[in-house]
């Protein structure tokens, strides 16, 4: 599954499939979905015990590949290298770390754009709506599937972060932490109009046809566009004008309406990018399970339940996107319920961005925080309390 | 451990729930999580010990101690405690009010400004009084409440607060005669419910 290639981790993705009709997935809408694929990856060994599994949870636009690098040709690693492999603060050496695409994605796992066994054509619109909810049971069979009784942790970002949240609300007895960082019980309506926005722009573009481009030319000015302003979002007023400030990529105006300055041309890469990779009406049913997430009120932890998962919560200053105060949120139900939890509030510029960024703080934070964890499961698990 | 940690130390019951409003770096904390098996969470606002607690296996709040007390549940803590922190808050009716409500008990440390060194540089010096537990120049405390150890148990009079115990302590051992002139630090053990007074 891996191994050390010189210097670069190799691994590489798996598929699981379950959900096989008659036994479909009965999903939130009502509507019954199956077979289903999950892209997954792991990454250092379960132990004897089954207890230090650590479930990372990937953001909107992620995948199933959390570290290392998928052949030695391979030029970039998993989008949170940094933060996970041997010796870092997710230490594979320590922990089995799991990672899977979301249901819907575009990356492996069953989406819009895979093959609907119904009419042997892509799904496109024909796709039902999936809830982060849904995401969660998806990632559950998973997690069965490879025998862990209870994770250690689930951890993730944004979007990551509602897949945390929804796991502690799902099953609470089967994740012993949980760690969402930069994140939010519910989406705001600010967080509702970019991603209306960016669906707008996707549903635009004439190349859409209603969902069913594949094989057509796909919608990719209206994908590169959505992404445009997901990534101003991204970041802070602090960080663009440290990042580009107002230089030009020529040395004088164009006096035209190309690209003048290095902000668009940034933007403009990373649309262009962003296309190669995703898929367009992904990001409608993406977007779509984000605006529905609420988990406000009693629904993390329903009334009467005592809480045993610790939290660790993780916002940043300069984050807009998902303004600490939506953590705070959280951080006012851990204390009405008395739960073991510790928050942090990273003083950094970098905006949404950070939590990918600011690997030092949150290394920092999350290996000591699995590390008593995992005392405190060893403990429970060998009966001495 | 430091004779402040040790006076705590001593009246806290193992297993017992802390909340410590301003744990610093979290050692007390630590100790007594370590050694009385206690359940401990702390409040803190500094950044750098927030990392500091973490590394020791203290859960703590991001937080400065006003503002997120009403969250917490009535007598969800067996103690709070609010040592070294109290001189750094501006509405001390208020937080030792919270810190009552949520705590059966509250422990309140508070450096003494009535302290014979204090009142020599003001007396004789005509100095703002600067001692061992009031470090700083008067341009860079992070004090906002000066008060002596007579101050705080009229407070607590006033307020109805049961004073439960206190102990007076001086540079490396405890005060027993006149604290309010000899006692740099005060540490009161309180409580508002009548049946454990």
């Amino acid at each position: 599954m891996k191994k050390k290639d010189e210097q670069k981790w190799i691994v590489k993705t798996q598929f699981f499939e379950f959900a096989h009709p008659p036994r479909e997935l009965v999903l939130e809408c009502g509507r019954k979905l199956g077979p289903i694929r999950i892209a997954y990856e792991t990454y250092g060994t379960l132990n004897e015990k089954r207890n230090n599994a650590v479930l990372v949870c990937h953001a909107f636009s992620g995948n199933a590949h959390v570290a290392g690098y998928h052949s030695p040709e391979d030029k970039q690693p998993g989008w949170w290298d940094s933060m996970v492999g041997p010796g870092k603060g997710i230490d594979t050496n320590r922990y089995f770390v799991i990672c899977s695409n979301v249901l819907g994605g575009c990356s492996g796992s069953t989406g819009p754009s895979s093959i609907n066994p119904k009419t042997g054509k892509p799904y496109g619109l024909d796709f039902p709506i999936v809830t982060i909810r849904d995401m969660v049971e998806a990632q559950r069979h998973l997690i069965d599937f490879l025998g862990i009784p209870r994770l250690l942790s689930v951890v993730g970002g944004s979007m990551g972060g509602m897949q945390v949240l929804q796991w502690v609300a799902s099953y609470p007895d089967r994740v012993r932490s949980a760690i969402p960082i930069a994140t939010t019980l519910k989406h705001s309506p600010q967080q509702i109009a970019f991603d209306e926005v960016g669906r707008q722009a996707v549903m635009a573009d004439p190349n859409w046809r209603m969902g069913d481009y594949y094989g057509h030319k796909p919608p990719e000015r209206g994908l590169a566009l959505a992404r445009m302003i997901g990534h101003i979002t991204y970041m802070s007023d602090r960080s663009m004008e440290e990042k580009f400030s107002r230089r030009l990529k020529e040395n004088k105006y164009s006096f035209s309406f190309g690209t003048d300055f290095e902000v668009e041309g940034y933007l403009k890469y990373r649309g262009d990018n962003f296309v190669k990779r995703f898929d367009a009406n992904s990001y409608l049913y993406i977007t779509k399970a984000m605006d529905y997430f609420d988990l406000s009120g009693d629904k993390l932890f329903p009334h009467g339940l005592t809480v045993k998962t610790r939290f660790l919560v993780i916002a940043f200053k300069s984050d807009w996107l998902y303004p600490a105060y939506q953590s705070h949120e959280i951080v006012r139900l851990l204390k009405m319920r008395g739960v073991d939890a510790t928050y942090c509030e990273i003083n950094s510029t970098y905006g949404h961005d950070a939590f990918l960024l600011e690997i030092e703080e949150e290394s920092h934070l999350i290996r000591h925080f699995l590390e008593k964890t995992q005392e405190i499961a060893d403990k429970e698990d060998s009966g001495c309390v | 451990m430091r004779l402040d940690h040790q006076v705590i130390f001593d009246w806290i019951e193992p297993g017992a729930r802390v909340l410590d409003l301003g744990c610093g770096e979290g050692d007390l904390l630590a100790v007594l999580t370590a050694q009385k098996g206690v359940i401990g969470q702390g409040v803190e606002i500094n950044e750098e010990a927030i990392y500091r607690c973490v590394e020791k296996g203290v859960s703590v709040f991001h937080s400065d101690i006003e503002s997120g007390l009403g969250d917490f549940p009535d007598q969800s803590f067996d103690y709070t405690i609010l040592n070294q922190s109290l001189q750094e808050v501006r509405n001390i009716g208020h937080v030792l009010d919270e810190a009552l409500r949520i705590g059966k008990k509250a422990v309140v440390g508070i450096p003494n400004f009535a302290h014979l060194r204090a009142r020599v540089r003001l007396f004789f010096r005509g100095r703002t009084p600067i001692t061992p537990a009031l470090p700083y120049s008067w341009a860079e405390t992070p004090n906002i409440r000066f008060m002596s150890i007579i101050d705080f148990k009229n407070f607590c009079r006033v307020k109805g607060y049961h004073i439960l115990d206190a102990q007076f302590l001086g540079t490396h051992r405890r005060v027993l005669f006149w604290p309010n002139l000899f006692a740099l630090n005060g540490i009161f053990l309180i409580t508002k419910a009548k049946h454990l007074a």
